[in-house]
């Protein structure tokens, strides 16, 4: 044993002091040293897990909203175009209509005006004729009694006359 | 490479007053005797010796705490005012021994802090310093506020790798979580003390690890871990494996194999420990006794072996520095592997 190096002796001291210190270091980084980094680094490893989860199922829904609307738009913009179509449909028969509406319309107060014409045009002829039948009379009248005023053409006339007649 | 060359002959210049200490020595009478003085270094003392400076030694007295074998009486006190009937023996490594009435001598009861756990208490002081300031850093935070910086990060990625890296796979998945706190502390335990054995002066130096006295009880811890709480399945691995009868029975054959297992795989830890720091201390103070050497040999042997040993110094505790990471790293995955195999599933008969 003498011959052996110290290092190599057992020693009760050594082994006394060394199981002291290792106990107490072993006692105060098991109870307040390890468990606190390992524990926070394991939260922290599932909080980031966990949050990485969130963050993909966000754009996940960001994405299936982003589709939505999209399908709305699109939705929006086929019944646009229906409107728009239907409100063109509609436009024109109105249009339609009151085309029809006011050809009808001109029509009536054409012929309207037709008749009404009609009926001055045959009072005119009318009163023309009563006049022309007048003017005629105090012409004839006038023209007689301008050639009758003499008895000789008095006389030829009544012959005449009489001839006529007896012609007949 | 210019500024190697430079390096280089600074290191020639600082290093030539050293001849001035080998004449002396030489003046002396004193043969440099290596293998003395590296023992000497690695050997555990009474006292923290700093520096000599013209034949005194500058040293810090470390406690003594002695009982005495005859009286019962306990001394505490310093290596200058030791009791009449206690002496240093030299034929037993300088270690305190006691005269008794035959005139023979006597061990007593040695619970001295010496320079081996002086040490000690400094890393363990220093390990607690460290991750108790860590663990404070954690406590005024939780898991949503950012991962720490600096030291704390350092420390807290250095912690997860030896946790997340190493133990886990080890022990196993389901385990790992009840042995994590004690490997954690026997590789940072290991690792400092390692580390601060390379620091050659006073905060560290002492041959902490390179003394077989530690491995061994870190190596009983382990056996006591491993053991202690093995499960049925290792018990029957141990004394009825499956193999065929007539290996097991009549002649015990693979139990006692098995059983004498037990006992070589933390005796492994230890020896392995031990002898790797051992040695790594030893090279480097024979390199350093090399400069020595080299000067009392004469000027031209004193050059040349100062470069050359100066590099090898470089390199070696370059080289222990790795090795004080891989020693604590190995010791710590061969527990945590045979704790693993304590815990053994039962395997499929085929």
């Amino acid at each position: 044993m003498g011959n052996l190096p110290s290092i190599l002796t057992p020693d009760i001291g050594l082994l006394f002091w060394m199981f002291l210190a290792f106990v107490v270091v072993f006692i105060v980084l098991a109870r307040f040293g390890f468990p606190v980094i390992i524990n926070m680094v394991e939260d922290r490893k599932r909080y980031i897990d966990e949050s990485l989860r969130k963050a993909h199922e966000a754009s996940e829904r960001l994405e299936n909203i982003r589709k939505e609307g999209e399908t709305i738009l699109q939705e929006a913009r086929e019944k646009q175009s229906l409107i728009m179509k239907e409100t063109a449909e509609t436009r024109d028969a109105i249009l339609e209509k009151a085309q029809e509406q006011a050809r009808e319309e001109s029509t009536r107060l054409l012929t309207d005006a037709k008749k009404q014409i009609e009926v001055e045009k045959q009072n005119a002829i009318r009163d023309i004729r009563i006049q022309v039948a007048e003017l005629s009379v105090q012409i004839a009248e006038k023209v007689l009694r301008e050639k009758l005023s003499s008895d000789e053409q008095q006389m030829r006339m009544i012959n005449r006359l009489l001839d006529e007649v007896s012609e007949a | 490479m210019k500024q190697i060359k430079l390096i280089l002959l600074l290191l020639l210049i600082s290093l030539s007053p050293l001849q001035l200490l080998a004449n002396i020595n030489e003046a002396g009478g004193d043969e440099i005797n290596i293998p003395e003085i590296v023992l000497e270094h690695l050997s555990d003392s009474y006292e923290w010796h700093i520096a000599s400076y013209e034949g005194k030694h500058i040293s810090i007295p470390l406690p003594i705490i002695v009982r005495s074998r005859v009286t019962g009486d306990w001394y505490v006190g310093t290596a200058h005012n030791l009791p009449k009937n206690f002496f240093f023996d030299e034929t037993h490594h300088g270690k305190i021994y006691e005269k008794i009435m035959d005139g023979g001598t006597v061990r007593p009861l040695d619970l001295s802090i010496t320079k081996t756990v002086a040490q000690i208490w400094i890393v363990v002081i220093m390990l607690i310093f460290i991750f108790l300031f860590c663990a404070r850093w954690y406590k005024k935070r939780n898991e949503k506020s950012d991962a720490p910086r600096g030291f704390v990060g350092i420390m807290e990625m250095f912690v997860v790798t030896i946790h997340d890296e190493l133990i886990r796979p080890s022990v196993g998945e389901k385990y790992y979580k009840q042995y994590a706190p004690y490997l954690l502390t026997v590789f940072f335990f290991i690792f400092t003390c390692n580390l601060i054995g390379l620091v050659p002066f006073f905060p560290g130096g002492a041959n902490v690890t390179g003394n077989i006295n530690v491995t061994l009880f870190l190596a009983v811890c382990t056996m006591i871990a491993i053991n202690l709480f093995g499960n049925r399945e290792y018990w029957k691995e141990i004394f009825w494996p499956e193999v065929p009868l007539f290996l097991k029975f009549p002649v015990p054959l693979m139990p006692v194999i098995e059983l004498f297992g037990v006992f070589t795989k933390p005796f492994a830890l230890m020896i392995r420990l031990f002898a790797n720091m051992m040695a790594g201390h030893a090279v480097i103070l024979s390199f350093t006794c090399v400069i020595f050497l080299g000067w009392s040999m004469g000027i031209g042997y004193g050059i040349g072996l100062n470069m050359f040993s100066a590099l090898m110094l470089l390199f070696m505790n370059l080289l222990e520095v790795l090795v004080a990471f891989v020693q604590a790293y190995v010791f710590t995955m061969l527990s945590a592997v045979f704790i693993g195999l304590a815990h053994k599933e039962h395997h499929s008969t085929e």
